[in-house]
């Protein structure tokens, strides 16, 4: 290793530092910004909440056992939403793949499916399924199958005719075709497809909470918005984020995982 | 004389698409002997590589019949881009054949590596294809090939995507191996030196619809490699008669 090499490396550590750095100082900045606010009087921390007063929510909530009830009943809600919405969405698209005949007559109800917003389904789902848990899970799912189905069947199509040549050349069966060329080829796609579903099945849980449930982090926001009790929305929308972002780490984990 | 090792007769095929039928080839008749290296040569989009798809079996001619001297025939082929596959090692690229026939086993394990170390290839059995050069890519795309242990081998113009210069070190190795394994070849190329160089015989293809226009036989020693042919004397009058027969 010579020494410009070695100057190189050091300067690329020290620009990832500055980054490091600029995302905690923005971190930081805001809740220092919204506590400073708060107390000082910019805003009535009566309809903006404050750090602290999350904070002491958070905690009164841990410690009457309700949070661990709603971020259960909102984490299992949507860890369904999202398996469920994922396996069916690849299963549906390696169903489009297979037969070009069926791809070919859905097609356009995939489009105007992809473009509908599933959440306007939400109180038809009531209706059919009934105010509970299954109605919310099954939203979680729908919102996430699609965006699945059309990521994933993409991905799947990437893979050229001529490849396919190949295969056959070498006497390959459809199948081996698939599991071969296809999937490998595709499973890009794929875990991109997981990235954007496990967001899509958040959104369709938390709205499905919103019309219909008795407790869940959508529930807590959307009561504590009738109460006007804005600590307890912004203590759940902070909770949200962490799980959120722990979710998408998990996918990130995996991700790393399946591409080694 | 012994027996054509593969008999086309009369062989016709067309495509067909929403707006209109093109007829690729029609009436087609050619034999190649066996352990015989054929070419086909002629005008671009003359449906060479519709031949090929035929003898492969992976188009059904619509009238004709194509025929070995024996019964089930293992066909490679060899195609024009290497296509191999990126998240595979060299050496799984050149199992997928043995791998999606099942044939996949110690002895066919052994034989890939065998052909692999013969050909130069032996030290990069765990690279990616990404960190070959497009000549090495092509001569993997070759041992996957040659690893089903063909006895027919089908080459689609598999030079066309090189630089100049490997183009004729790869042929000139090709050649070597082919005739090393004592394969039957029929090599599709728009190359007439190529055709001229590497064949026993050169099949001098018509515009579309293709028969077959003139078979012009090289006479060289098959112990001479392409290279060593391209600077004898007969070389360029060959070349110059096929280049007349594409012309005419």
């Amino acid at each position: 290793m010579n020494d410009a090499y070695r100057q190189y490396l050091k300067r690329q550590k020290r620009a990832h530092r500055r980054v490091r750095a600029a995302q905690v100082g923005v971190l930081v900045g805001f809740f220092g910004l919204w506590e400073l606010g708060a107390a000082l009087g910019w805003f009535d921390p009566f309809i903006l909440s404050s750090p602290s007063r999350v904070w002491a929510t958070v905690v009164r909530l841990c410690a009457s056992h309700d949070l661990w009830l709603h971020v259960g009943t909102t984490l299992l809600e949507t860890v369904l939403g999202f398996v469920f919405g994922t396996l069916l969405g690849t299963l549906l698209a390696v169903l489009l793949w297979w037969l070009p005949a069926l791809n070919r007559v859905l097609d356009p109800y995939l489009v105007v499916l992809n473009a509908l917003p599933k959440i306007a389904l939400g109180p038809v789902l009531i209706v059919w399924i009934g105010a509970g848990m299954a109605s919310i899970v099954v939203m979680g799912i729908l919102v996430s199958l699609v965006v699945t189905t059309v990521t994933v069947l993409n991905g799947f199509l990437t893979t050229t005719d001529d490849k396919q040549l190949l295969m056959k050349t070498l006497g390959a069966s459809k199948l081996q075709i698939f599991t071969k060329i296809v999937l490998p080829a595709g499973l890009k796609d794929l875990i991109a497809a997981l990235k954007i579903s496990v967001g899509m099945s958040w959104v369709g849980v938390i709205v499905g909470e919103y019309l219909v449930s008795k407790a869940g982090l959508g529930y807590l926001i959307v009561y504590g918005g009738q109460v006007f009790k804005l600590d307890l929305v912004m203590a759940s929308v902070v909770i949200l984020c962490v799980l959120a972002a722990l979710m998408y780490e998990a996918v990130a984990l995996l991700e790393k995982r399946l591409t080694r | 004389m012994n027996a054509p090792f593969l008999t086309v007769s009369d062989v016709s095929f067309s495509y067909f698409t929403e707006t209109e039928q093109t007829q690729a080839v029609s009436d087609l008749n050619l034999t190649v002997m066996p352990g015989e290296f054929a070419a086909i040569v002629g005008p671009s989009g003359c449906g060479k590589t519709s031949v090929l798809s035929l003898v492969m079996g992976l188009l059904a001619p619509q009238s004709g019949t194509i025929a070995f001297d024996r019964p089930d025939v293992r066909i490679g082929y060899m195609l024009q881009r290497d296509h191999l596959l990126e998240w595979r090692t060299v050496e799984k690229n050149v199992l997928l054949g043995l791998e999606v026939q099942h044939r996949l086993n110690d002895a066919t394990r052994e034989n890939a590596r065998a052909l692999l170390n013969a050909y130069g290839l032996g030290g990069f059995l765990h690279y990616k294809p990404g960190q070959l050069s497009g000549g090495m890519r092509q001569k993997v795309a070759l041992i996957r090939t040659l690893a089903l242990e063909p006895e027919l081998l089908l080459l689609d113009e598999p030079f066309s995507a090189l630089d100049y210069q490997t183009r004729l070190q790869l042929s000139d190795e090709v050649y070597r191996i082919i005739r090393a394994q004592r394969k039957t070849a029929i090599l599709v190329t728009h190359d007439i030196s190529e055709a001229v160089s590497m064949a026993d015989r050169v099949f001098v293809f018509s515009k579309r619809p293709s028969r077959v226009k003139t078979v012009i036989e090289t006479g060289f020693d098959p112990a001479l490699s392409p290279l060593e042919r391209r600077r004898l004397p007969a070389f360029l009058p060959l070349y110059d008669r096929v280049w007349k027969e594409i012309d005419r």
